[in-house]
């Protein structure tokens, strides 16, 4: 009953978001904010972890191949397949609920325990649309972290695959284009996008309607990484079925 | 003035206000007091409007807030200032920032004169040279000034001030009492403050509103509580040793 209830109340926020709109020009300050807070200063983790699973991807792959008739190619295509349909949107999402996920509870959490969210109302301002809505248009932008992430990932596997002595340059490059399928692509943003809104809201719901102290903003930041990590694991398996299969 | 007509109020099967009836009178600084439990914060809150109350009407000068329509509860709201318990401000905005924001959200005005309304408000709080700090740079008696001079900016007509003594020590206390009143009279505004302080009942309670478990048992001013033969508020305010000493000698004196 209680999960439907959460349920209920996570769908209500999302319609209230979208509600009585807070001032153009505050609103773009606060974009412009949090493109800095979820985007940016997620640049360097995400750079750091794909380049080196990239990496470990290509080395793992080699060493597995022990059938001297498989191509050195397989090198680059495994990497490339592995990171743009999974590594890339999926695992770094993963990352990203306790990164950013974690920031966004617990900021708002802090907001709701110090009754700032009260101040927002009782001056007439929606709150949820004011804390709420810059955080999605924001994460609109996650895309852009995982291009790049995609494209270290595979550099990872190709300086792991060259410079490691497991494939040369030329075979692993004509890997990453063999058999290479655009609407793959299309299948990773796509999910990039439904990610990213997972990433917005659920972790600002936990924040909004948490209750208590100090000691609830961290039981909130941690239920908000187990159930953004569930939605995003749960609808990555949704999509795939649909979009794949 | 705010017109208060048999409220109650609700949580589970607990009824925490069982039909309050009172008027909170302009230019006046109006107290709700009470012991911690009878009710005095879920009122305050269903006068600003963070909780709904199930039965009774709450008038805003004349006009029912729950016969309001989105569009006019909007523009009440910002007809209102209000001083939390903690304060409240803004933990990513340095103090102007803070100070500024109603002016932000709600007016047009340039950039210049926003700062220099706000420096004005900052002035009357005496506070200066404190524009750039954070909240958290500052003392608590310090961000409760700050809160006064976010909740006044925008030149409000209704001023609600929960427990704004909570945490300070007595001189603090009676600077931000007086603060309150000083600033009550000047902007001729209707304000209410919800305390358990009988300093603050001493000092500035022009009308005060006595609850006890969920219901109005006393209303008067500060001069009439001391002369009240009323079992309930005697019960309060003669709670504190001071008190009930000075009550003994006047009884002695007669």
């Amino acid at each position: 009953m209680k999960y439907l209830q959460d349920i209920g109340s996570y769908f209500l926020m999302i319609k209230k978001v979208f509600g009585s709109f807070t001032k153009t020009s505050v609103l773009k300050h606060l974009i412009f904010k949090e493109i800095n807070d979820l985007i940016i200063s997620s640049l360097g983790i995400v750079a750091f972890i794909s380049f080196f699973v990239g990496g470990v991807v290509a080395i793992q792959t080699a060493l597995n191949m022990d059938n001297p008739l498989i191509p050195k190619s397989l090198i680059g295509f495994a990497t490339r397949q592995s990171v743009i349909l999974e590594f890339a949107p999926t695992f770094i999402s993963i990352i990203m609920a306790g990164k950013v996920g974690s920031f966004i509870t617990s900021s708002i959490g802090s907001m709701r325990v110090t009754e700032q969210i009260d101040a927002l109302e009782v001056m007439g301002i929606n709150s949820l649309n004011y804390l709420v809505f810059p955080k999605i248009v924001a994460l609109m932008f996650y895309p852009f972290v995982i291009v790049i992430s995609m494209f270290l990932g595979i550099l990872g596997g190709w300086v792991a695959g060259v410079y490691g002595g497991f494939s040369s340059s030329t075979a692993f490059i004509s890997g990453l284009q063999d058999s290479f399928i655009p609407y793959q692509l299309f299948y990773a943003f796509f999910k990039t996008f439904v990610f990213a809104f997972i990433l917005a809201t659920v972790p600002s719901w936990q924040g909004y309607y948490m209750k208590g102290g100090a000691l609830e903003v961290g039981r909130a930041s941690t239920n908000s990484f187990v159930w953004t990590s569930v939605l995003i694991i749960s609808a990555n398996y949704i999509i795939t079925q649909l979009l794949l299969s | 003035m705010i017109k208060v007509e048999d409220v109650h109020k609700s949580f589970g099967e607990e009824e925490i206000l069982k039909g309050i009836t009172t008027e909170f009178d302009k230019g006046k600084t109006n107290l709700i007091i009470g012991q911690s439990g009878s009710g005095k914060t879920v009122l305050l809150k269903c006068l600003i409007g963070l909780f709904k109350p199930e039965q009774g009407k709450i008038y805003y000068e004349d006009k029912a807030i729950q016969n309001m329509d989105d569009e006019e509860q909007r523009k009440l709201r910002e007809e209102i200032g209000m001083l939390f318990q903690g304060g409240a401000l803004f933990d990513s905005m340095n103090i102007e920032e803070n100070v500024m924001f109603p002016l932000r959200m709600f007016t047009k005005q340039k950039k210049a004169d926003m700062l220099a309304r706000v420096n004005e408000v900052l002035k009357r709080v005496n506070l200066e040279n404190v524009n750039k700090k954070f909240p958290a740079e500052i003392s608590g008696g310090m961000q409760k000034r700050v809160s006064i001079a976010r909740a006044i900016v925008n030149k409000p007509k209704f001023l609600f001030c929960d427990e704004p003594n909570s945490g300070l020590d007595p001189k603090t206390a009676t600077l931000i009492d007086t603060l309150i009143q000083e600033i009550t009279h000047e902007y001729d505004i209707t304000t209410v403050v919800v305390t358990h302080d009988m300093n603050s009942v001493m000092e500035i309670g022009e009308k005060v509103v006595l609850l006890k478990n969920g219901k109005l048992v006393w209303q008067g001013t500060n001069q009439e509580i001391f002369k009240t033969d009323n079992e309930d508020v005697t019960n309060f305010v003669y709670s504190s040793d001071l008190f009930k000493k000075i009550r003994e000698v006047q009884l002695k004196e007669g």
